[in-house]
């Protein structure tokens, strides 16, 4: 099994579209870092302009590494599921575009071996992703722009926030929110590869995989009670962007921020479990599919 | 003789197509065992189905003496396979490749025996290409190369000479010989050609629309003595009265400008300096074998064929 997991790992290093995604990132990233260290202040302006009376804030250590790796990971967060959709919709149809399923399983594995593999390779190639963003947006930010206390803005119900985290306060929530993001970003791989057993080539699942997310962000940010109500709780895009609630500190009476505390963590449980319940049927139904399935490709 | 493989009353129905209705057959140890049908006949379906890409829809399979869904692993250890044309990853190279499906096989094998394998199927020289720059034929043989890289005891090679150029299916045939002859494989091989198969197998089997048609040794079922022979004469309504005389009536039929006389090969001589000292001209003598005409009779046409009989 793992011999099958490491031949899976060298045929996605070999493949030139493994590094489009992280040359994608890698651009993306840095065009970010160097547009706010030549001109951070103006974005800085304009997200306090209505707050600007309220607060006395010192822009230029407001602009350092944490907040820049929020602001980032707030763009790249909803890229980054087509980067992925691009190697796990390859993965069943893929090989059997190029003639090689057939030839996989007349080797002695057992389908679910095979599929689970698959599985794993996209799912360490998530966290290879996660890794590479963590490295550029988180560390090299905080090598360009320096740590500090980090503000975090929002919009709760009606009102403007701004919610201040000590930056002694802030690592861990960093780690956290990229272990959420590897689960959501997981559905995304398991949504992929269930797709990619139903095709022969893969263009059709990557294009059915980055459209099902898209349609589903979209309705997610329909900001509509009707919508918020009966159907937000049912696309599992609405659970995606819940790595943001690790940065959403607990207040206490004197609305003070409480240090280590999360404002809702039963919030975030649930979305973890429901996005892990999405892994689950995903693959689920993808091992049902695979094993029944006869190999005409 | 032990057989390696043996088919009973094997089905499968995609909807309401039956692709293979009632096949069985059995491969025995050592045989180079020809698999003919035109296309469409429910051959790859037959042979997806030996090698677990399909399921069955009803009927059994046995390989090695065991059945095949029951000890899927432990068989599929001894079978080595070309379905169709076998692309496999294009942006690696040939040795990437063969080394990728060793160790699939649960076999870490070293340079050397790599390039030896490599060097059986022809492709030493290109080992380091990638397969993309690779001919059909190349790419073919590395396939056989992918096969044979766990060295199992029977290979199935599903119509292994398509696409391929006149010299790639004469070294083909003779990879197939060589592994028969020299390593002692059970070879089962398909194809649409009759012509190619007779060069190689020992045994044949043929299918009609997902049926069995016949099944033997390949010696038995093109007997020379079965031969047909096409003759085109300058008078062939005198030609027939004069062999009549000669043969018996069922053995000679007119087919538009020919005549077919079923007769041994080795008689063709006397049958030609017969016509001749009856002063009928010979434009033209053809031989074919009776297997060979029924088959050719299966791919012309759609419509029904009798079963043949020998």
């Amino acid at each position: 099994m793992f011999s099958l997991l490491q031949i899976e790992l060298f045929k996605i290093s070999r493949r030139p579209r493994t590094y489009i995604a992280f040359a994608a990132i890698t651009a993306i990233v840095l065009i970010f870092q160097f547009a706010f260290k030549a001109d951070g202040e103006s974005y800085m302006n304009l997200m306090l302009q209505n707050v600007q009376d309220s607060f006395d804030l010192d822009k230029s250590k407001a602009i350092n590494g944490y907040f820049m790796c929020y602001i980032i990971l707030n763009t790249l967060l909803v890229q980054v599921p087509i980067l992925v959709s691009l190697i796990a919709g390859d993965a069943i149809s893929g090989e059997a575009n190029m003639g090689t399923l057939r030839l996989m399983l007349t080797k002695p594995y057992n389908r679910s071996q095979l599929l689970f593999v698959k599985f794993l390779a996209a799912f360490l190639f998530t966290i290879f992703l996660l890794v590479w963003i963590a490295i550029l947006s988180l560390f090299v930010s905080l090598l360009i722009f320096g740590a500090d206390d980090m503000l975090i803005f929002r919009v709760k119900g009606d009102e403007s926030q701004i919610l201040q985290i000590s930056k002694d306060d802030v690592l861990w929530r960093y780690f956290a929110a990229f272990g959420y993001a590897a689960v959501a970003l997981t559905v995304i791989a398991t949504l992929g590869i269930l797709l990619s057993v139903f095709a022969e080539n893969s263009i059709g699942p990557i294009v059915a995989t980055v459209c099902i997310v898209l349609f589903f962000t979209i309705v997610s940010n329909i900001n509509v009670p009707i919508i918020d109500k009966h159907v937000k709780p049912w696309l599992f895009t609405t659970y995606m962007v819940g790595w943001k609630g690790f940065f959403y500190i607990g207040i206490d009476n004197e609305g003070q921020p409480i240090k280590g505390s999360l404002e809702n963590w039963p919030a975030i449980r649930n979305s973890l479990v429901i996005l892990i319940a999405h892994i689950a049927t995903f693959l689920g139904i993808a091992f049902y599919s695979f094993q029944k399935k006869d190999i005409l490709s | 003789m032990t057989p390696i493989i043996e088919v009973n009353q094997l089905c499968k129905s995609f909807d309401r197509f039956n692709a293979v209705n009632n096949l069985s057959f059995t491969v025995n140890k050592g045989d180079i065992f020809g698999f003919l049908g035109e296309n469409g006949a429910g051959k790859s379906t037959t042979i997806r189905m030996l090698l677990t890409l399909i399921q069955p829809t009803s009927g059994s399979i046995q390989l090695f003496g065991e059945a095949l869904q029951q000890n899927r692993k432990s068989i599929l250890q001894r079978v080595g396979a070309v379905i169709e044309k076998p692309d496999l990853y294009k942006y690696l190279s040939a040795y990437e490749n063969l080394n990728l499906f060793a160790k699939m096989s649960g076999l870490k094998l070293s340079k050397d025996s790599l390039m030896k394998q490599l060097d059986i199927v022809g492709l030493a020289n290109r080992s380091h290409s990638k397969v993309k720059t690779f001919s059909q034929g190349m790419k073919q043989r590395l396939g056989i190369a992918v096969a044979l890289v766990h060295d199992p005891q029977l290979i199935i090679l599903d119509e292994p000479t398509n696409g391929l150029d006149p010299q790639g299916i004469v070294d083909i045939r003779n990879l197939i010989i060589r592994l028969s002859q020299e390593r002692g494989k059970t070879i089962l091989v398909s194809s649409h050609l009759l012509s190619e198969i007779e060069l190689i197998a020992n045994r044949l089997l043929i299918i009609h629309k997902g049926e069995k048609v016949v099944e033997g040794s390949v010696k038995s079922l093109l007997d020379p003595a079965e031969t047909i022979i096409k003759i085109e004469t300058s008078d062939n309504q005198f030609a027939i009265q004069l062999l009549n005389k000669w043969k018996s009536n069922e053995n000679i039929e007119r087919k538009e400008n020919e005549i077919h006389i079923k007769m041994h090969k080795n008689d063709t001589p006397f049958l030609i300096r017969f016509l001749t000292e009856n002063n009928i001209d010979i434009f033209s003598v053809k031989h074919v074998n009776s297997l060979e005409d029924y088959f050719l009779n299966l791919t012309k046409s759609d419509t029904h064929v009798q079963p043949f009989t020998n």
